[in-house]
């Protein structure tokens, strides 16, 4: 479970936020003008990765304001938390750890975050 | 040489102590080459390659799991099996699925403990009634069993539910008398076993790294054991199937949450079907240790972290309190989490896509164990045949641009 750093109200119980999905997702330009195939992408198709990844929360049982989060999704741990109209934070300025597709050792399938 | 099992196998094993019996698998090394490879040694993937081997004629298939057999979410779930699904599509999945297994231990010779005690699903409010009442018809329609059963009826099934005194009164339920349980690994196994007899190579500690295509062809798979060549893949990763798919540059419309599970200290039998509730977010069954298999939900964020939050046991733990008193105190042994691989519309994804011999299984969400023969089933056809079965050809990747959805989020047994 997590502890969020709301940028308004402060460190608070995951349990009085909502999560978004991801964050900085575009809508294409010219919508009248792209195919179902794109249009498809852009509705359904959200990044899932097994590492860094930029999403959206909500404090609902809060301030009830939206903002962005940079969380590690092999080991939840939540990188950097900024304001909805901030800059998208530069990838390079963490450790990505993940060496391979499952983040996990070569032998094994043991879930390398909880022997930590 | 076939492994037969049989009540004198056993007795006479057991004179010499278990010391003879013989291994269920090989453990080969990988060759360089393989007609198929399938990504992923739980009992979707084993049951592909089980498929692809008997029915299909294919003889050099390989298995390549990262783990052990049935290690993810095969051996994660809840074990329930039905085929209550709304809409035709999914309802003749579900039960191409459910009549496989009906004779699946004497198929494999190999007992997957498969117990029809029946499934209900509860109401709890008058939209549940209407929405269950609908399924049941739906489901009649499609010649599946289905039946309402009324509080009165319940409350004579599963006398230790309280069905009046709470926040969500049970109103009703529908109720799948051949639905029920199988025992996890005993279908991963069996799948395997006969899999293996038939000569397909079952690759254990060997993790997939990456997917390699060259001009919208597939080549093989990169391993922890070196390339691999094949004609053609099929990916069975659950959680981590998106992943390997953009390890090839493809975008698959899935999302991997925790899901979560729990399992009490053992008791004596006190309930003899499978009880679900979606709105209170509990599920139950007994397993034949005596523990209850309870199912819990999903987080509402993405992780890969097989654990997920606290409060999604405390919400589960709260509603199983509530609806069953008698389990107040007792203890509970064991809790964790299995990443599910969920679609928007909350159906599977067995399909081809764009890169020719490159195949996908995936999407099973909160859902997939059911499917497993299924499943299994139609993707060895879609891998051989380069084409859907008729079963399988609503669920192809194709939908997410056509806007044919198979929106079964009503069905699902977990709302997310």
């Amino acid at each position: 479970m997590l502890i969020i750093d709301c940028p308004y109200c402060g460190p608070r119980d995951q349990s009085e936020f909502s999560n978004g999905g991801e964050a900085h997702v575009k809508r294409p330009d010219g919508s009248a003008d792209i195919g179902d195939r794109e249009w498809g992408e852009y509705v359904f198709i959200r990044a899932n990765p097994k590492g860094i990844f930029y999403e959206r929360w909500v404090h609902s049982h809060g301030c009830r304001k939206w903002f962005n989060c940079v969380r590690d999704t092999s080991t939840d741990e939540i990188l950097k938390i900024y304001k909805i109209d901030e800059e998208r934070p530069k990838l390079d300025s963490f450790k990505n750890n993940v060496k391979t597709p499952s983040g996990e050792p070569n032998l094994g399938s043991g879930n390398f975050t909880v022997k930590k | 040489m076939k492994k037969k099992y049989s009540i004198f196998s056993i007795a006479k094993n057991a004179l010499k102590g278990h010391k003879d019996w013989p291994k269920m698998w090989r453990s080969p090394e990988p060759r360089e080459f393989y007609d198929v490879i399938i990504i992923g040694g739980g009992g979707h993937g084993l049951g592909t390659a089980y498929y692809l081997a008997k029915e299909h004629g294919l003889k050099n298939i390989a298995v390549i799991e990262k783990g052990w057999l049935g290690g993810g979410n095969t051996g994660r779930n809840t074990t329930i099996i039905r085929s209550n699904y709304l809409w035709d599509d999914s309802a003749h999945l579900y039960e191409h699925s459910l009549k496989l297994w009906e004779n699946l231990s004497t198929e494999l010779n190999y007992n997957v403990m498969f117990s029809q005690r029946g499934v209900m699903n509860l109401a709890h409010n008058e939209h549940d009634i209407k929405e269950i009442k609908r399924r049941v018809s739906a489901n009649n329609l499609n010649g599946i069993d289905s039946l309402w059963l009324s509080k009165e009826e319940i409350q004579k099934k599963v006398p230790i539910m309280n069905t009046d005194n709470l926040r969500y009164p049970v109103l009703g339920a529908s109720y799948q008398p051949r639905g029920g349980t199988a025992r996890h690994d005993a279908v991963a196994w069996g799948f395997a076993m006969r899999a293996d007899e038939m000569g397909v190579d079952i690759i254990q500690n060997c993790e997939a790294h990456q997917i390699k295509t060259k001009n919208g062809k597939i080549e093989g798979v990169e391993t922890s054991k070196g390339f691999i060549r094949a004609n053609k893949v099929g990916v069975v990763a659950s959680g981590h199937t998106g992943v390997l798919a953009e390890t090839a540059g493809i975008r698959l419309p899935l999302q991997s949450k925790p899901l979560q599970a729990l399992v009490s200290e053992p008791i004596k039998p006190i309930i003899d079907t499978v009880v679900m509730s979606s709105a209170v977010h509990a599920y139950v069954s007994q397993s034949d240790k005596g523990e209850l298999v309870i199912g819990a939900g999903t987080d509402s964020y993405n992780s890969f972290t097989q654990r997920g939050g606290f409060n999604i046991i405390e919400e589960t733990v709260r509603a199983m309190v509530e609806l069953y008193p008698v389990f107040g105190k007792m203890k509970m042994l064991r809790q964790w989490g299995g990443i599910v691989d969920i679609c928007p519309d909350a159906s599977p994804i067995i399909s081809k896509c764009d890169v020719e011999g490159l195949f996908f299984n995936c999407g099973w969400g909160t859902g997939g164990f059911k499917a497993t023969p299924g499943s299994a089933n139609v993707f060895a056809h879609t891998i051989a045949k380069n084409e859907a079965h008729q079963i399988n050809s609503a669920f192809n990747l194709d939908r997410f641009a056509s806007g044919k959805l198979v929106d079964e989020h009503g069905a699902a047994a977990v709302a997310h």
